[in-house]
């Protein structure tokens, strides 16, 4: 019973009214923003995340993950409504949703996304109130061997998930780790390719890169072609799915549960693959699989629910190990850092009013944008029809606030700038954002794993692979490796991505 | 990935690969100062090393898979949006302690608003002037962020 009483505990965090408030302003904001054309949740939340900063860890956590969860509802609205998906786990939504809306469904693929979400993030938040606490024992078995090798696998499966070149997201994920290691050495206190600025001797701000390379490279985007965008918004009809409709979403939305919370735990992106798994299986399933593309209703309620129960159970390995499994999770642990928290084993125990009420707050969350955010869906489909032009300067202002006020240090609004250039000029070059930033959050622990291991081994390097979880952990990174570089599955990879461009 | 026209070689990776392997270099060269150190012992610049060498292979791996391949199109440069976007939050930057919160957003907010050619004067003065109050009001004086709201190039 130690389960329930702790979830009450973390109810009981989570829901005193400031929390409460935390979380829906967070809610509101998150869809406000994600519901912009183009802008995903990771883009999202890396704008927000500076507002979080000025309340104290649970409340800023958890109007964290508030936002979160608003970002990824305005992502799939947009991507329902003008098949312009933020992000590539929402691409697959697109796909049948806008069809979907196309008929004139705009409202039944809507409230399917936001219940099949509501049920998969109920499911998932017990799965990982079940499995945190038990992996957290194994977790402090760990050495630095063997955290060295996780992250490796992490890295690695962030490559292959990525879209485009192989090639070039390996780059990413090196210039990623080089970026990180910009600031002072914690071992000899020697500043590393700061070029003799001072201000950048803590490192380049987390914040001024992902707001830079996610933000500000995604508004110059939207800026290249200022043409008008055809928005379903005529088309919504009743919200509430039909007793039929009910019927039919149940099957994708059991499987594409199952699919995500197992997919969700892998490193490197679980929900992005959860909801092309999802779609892939209800498709193979499905006895009319031709109307797959042409707004199946299965097409919409599996990913859907596969990428928030991926979402969910991707904060195991953040809360366990201390490791983001994506770039939200990378975000939200430059978060947790910047609050003074060092994720990993120990929050469970030293922090366990933290830890329940971030994991209770998931679940409030959800139900927020079901009983909030779904009625006020007229409300975000007016705001689409917002001009963009409108729109930006205020997200730059709030930009600019809010590196501002994480350090109060001018030199992180120049860094913006700059990574907000580095980013357009990436996606200009096809090269992905995500395996940057997540090379550039696990720089610093890569490295220091790396020399720990290295001292503790005297300097033996095969103390990788004589020691036999760093060794698995290691075989299945170079055996993911080797498949995205293998022929046929790299065929099948590029058509997984074409189809979710289409 | 499709079939478009082909040209002799991709362009757009070519770029890629060379900038990249110009990052490498940077990253190298910056790396000479430091202290290298044994594996037992790493020093400083070892894992930073071993990085720039594995990016400039990979940088050159990539520009040397562009030749002999189709290109994809490039699309349009947001020139206007990089004009006026990226100085934004620089010069947020540059005037925040001087001019304080106020001003500096102000002026921020229109500095960014120049980059759509659809904004017309007018309105990107009252949006600026609305996202300023709105602004103070909610981070200064609501949450309390210690910003000074006029600074002392004003003489205040």
């Amino acid at each position: 019973m130690d389960l329930l009483n702790n979830l009450a505990m973390g109810f009981s965090v989570a829901s005193s009214l400031a929390n409460l408030l935390f979380c829906l302003i967070g809610v509101i904001l998150g869809t406000l923003i994600g519901v912009l054309p183009g802008i995903g949740a990771t883009a999202t939340i890396a704008m927000l995340m500076p507002i979080t900063f000025q309340l104290e860890p649970v409340s800023s956590l958890i109007m964290l993950a508030g936002i979160y969860y608003g970002a990824q509802y305005g992502g799939s609205t947009t991507a329902i409504l003008i098949n312009m998906p933020g992000e590539s786990s929402s691409a697959v939504t697109a796909i049948d949703g806008y069809q979907m809306a196309r008929k004139g469904k705009a409202g039944t693929a809507l409230s399917v996304a936001a219940l099949g979400s509501f049920f998969a993030g109920t499911v998932s938040t017990f799965l990982v109130a079940l499995f945190a606490p038990p992996l957290t024992a194994v977790a402090l078995k760990f050495g630095a061997a063997e955290y060295f090798s996780l992250m490796v696998l992490g890295l690695v499966m962030s490559v292959a998930l990525a879209h485009g070149s192989v090639l070039k997201a390996l780059a990413m994920v090196v210039l990623g780790l080089l970026l990180g290691i910009v600031g002072t050495d914690i071992y000899t206190g020697t500043p590393r390719f700061t070029m003799g600025i001072t201000e950048y001797a803590d490192g380049l701000n987390f914040v001024a890169l992902a707001v830079g390379v996610f933000g500000i490279a995604e508004i110059l985007r939207n800026l290249e072609d200022e043409s008008d965008r055809e928005v379903m918004t005529k088309n919504i009809n009743r919200l509430f799915p039909t007793r039929e409709e009910f019927r039919e979403m149940i099957g994708p939305v059991l499987r594409g549960t199952g699919i995500g919370s197992v997919l969700g735990i892998l490193p490197g992106g679980g929900a992005i693959l959860a909801s092309f798994a999802s779609y892939t299986v209800e498709k193979k399933i499905s006895k009319h699989p031709e109307e797959f593309g042409k707004g199946a209703l299965a097409g919409v309620a599996g990913p859907e629910s596969a990428n928030n129960a991926g979402a969910q159970t991707s904060f195991i390995p953040l809360l366990t190990l201390g490791i983001p499994a994506n770039p939200v999770m990378a975000l939200m642990i430059g978060a947790m850092i910047i609050q003074g928290i060092v994720p990993g084993p120990n929050v469970v125990s030293e922090q366990p009013q933290l830890f329940w009420g971030i994991i209770a707050s998931m679940w409030i969350g959800n139900l927020m944008l079901v009983v909030l955010n779904l009625p006020l869906i007229g409300l975000w489909v007016k705001l689409l029809s917002v001009p963009y032009y409108v729109l930006f300067p205020i997200i730059m202002a709030m930009c600019s606030i809010g590196v501002y006020s994480v350090a109060s240090n001018t030199f992180d609004l120049y860094a913006v700038a700059f990574f907000g250039l580095l980013g357009y000029l990436m996606s200009k070059l096809r090269c992905e954002p995500a395996p940057l930033l997540l090379g550039f959050v696990l720089g610093p622990l890569l490295e220091e794993n790396l020399r720990r291991a290295m001292i503790l081994s005297r300097g033996d390097p095969s103390t990788f692979l004589t020691r036999p979880i760093s060794l698995v952990i290691l075989v299945m990174a170079l055996a993911v490796l080797v498949l995205v570089f293998l022929p046929q599955i790299r065929k099948r990879r590029d058509e997984v991505f074409t189809e979710s461009d289409a | 990935m499709s079939t478009r026209p082909t040209k002799p070689r991709d362009t757009t990776d070519l770029a890629a690969g060379l900038l990249l392997m110009a990052a490498a270099a940077f990253f190298g060269w910056q790396t000479r100062e430091l202290e290298i150190g044994s594996s037992l012992r790493m020093g400083p610049g070892y894992f930073p090393m071993l990085l720039s060498g594995l990016l400039f292979i990979l940088g050159a791996l990539v520009a040397l898979k562009s030749l002999g391949r189709e290109d994809e199109p490039f699309g349009r440069i947001a020139w206007r949006g990089i004009l006026f976007i990226l100085p934004a939050p620089v010069f947020f930057g540059l005037t925040v302690r001087g001019l304080g919160f106020v001003p500096a957003l102000f002026v921020t907010t229109l500095i960014a608003a120049q980059a759509s050619v659809r904004m017309r004067p007018l309105p990107a003065l009252g949006l600026a002037v609305a996202v300023t109050i709105l602004s103070t009001l909610i981070f200064s004086y609501g949450l309390g962020l210690p910003f000074r709201r006029f600074g002392p190039w004003l003489g205040m």
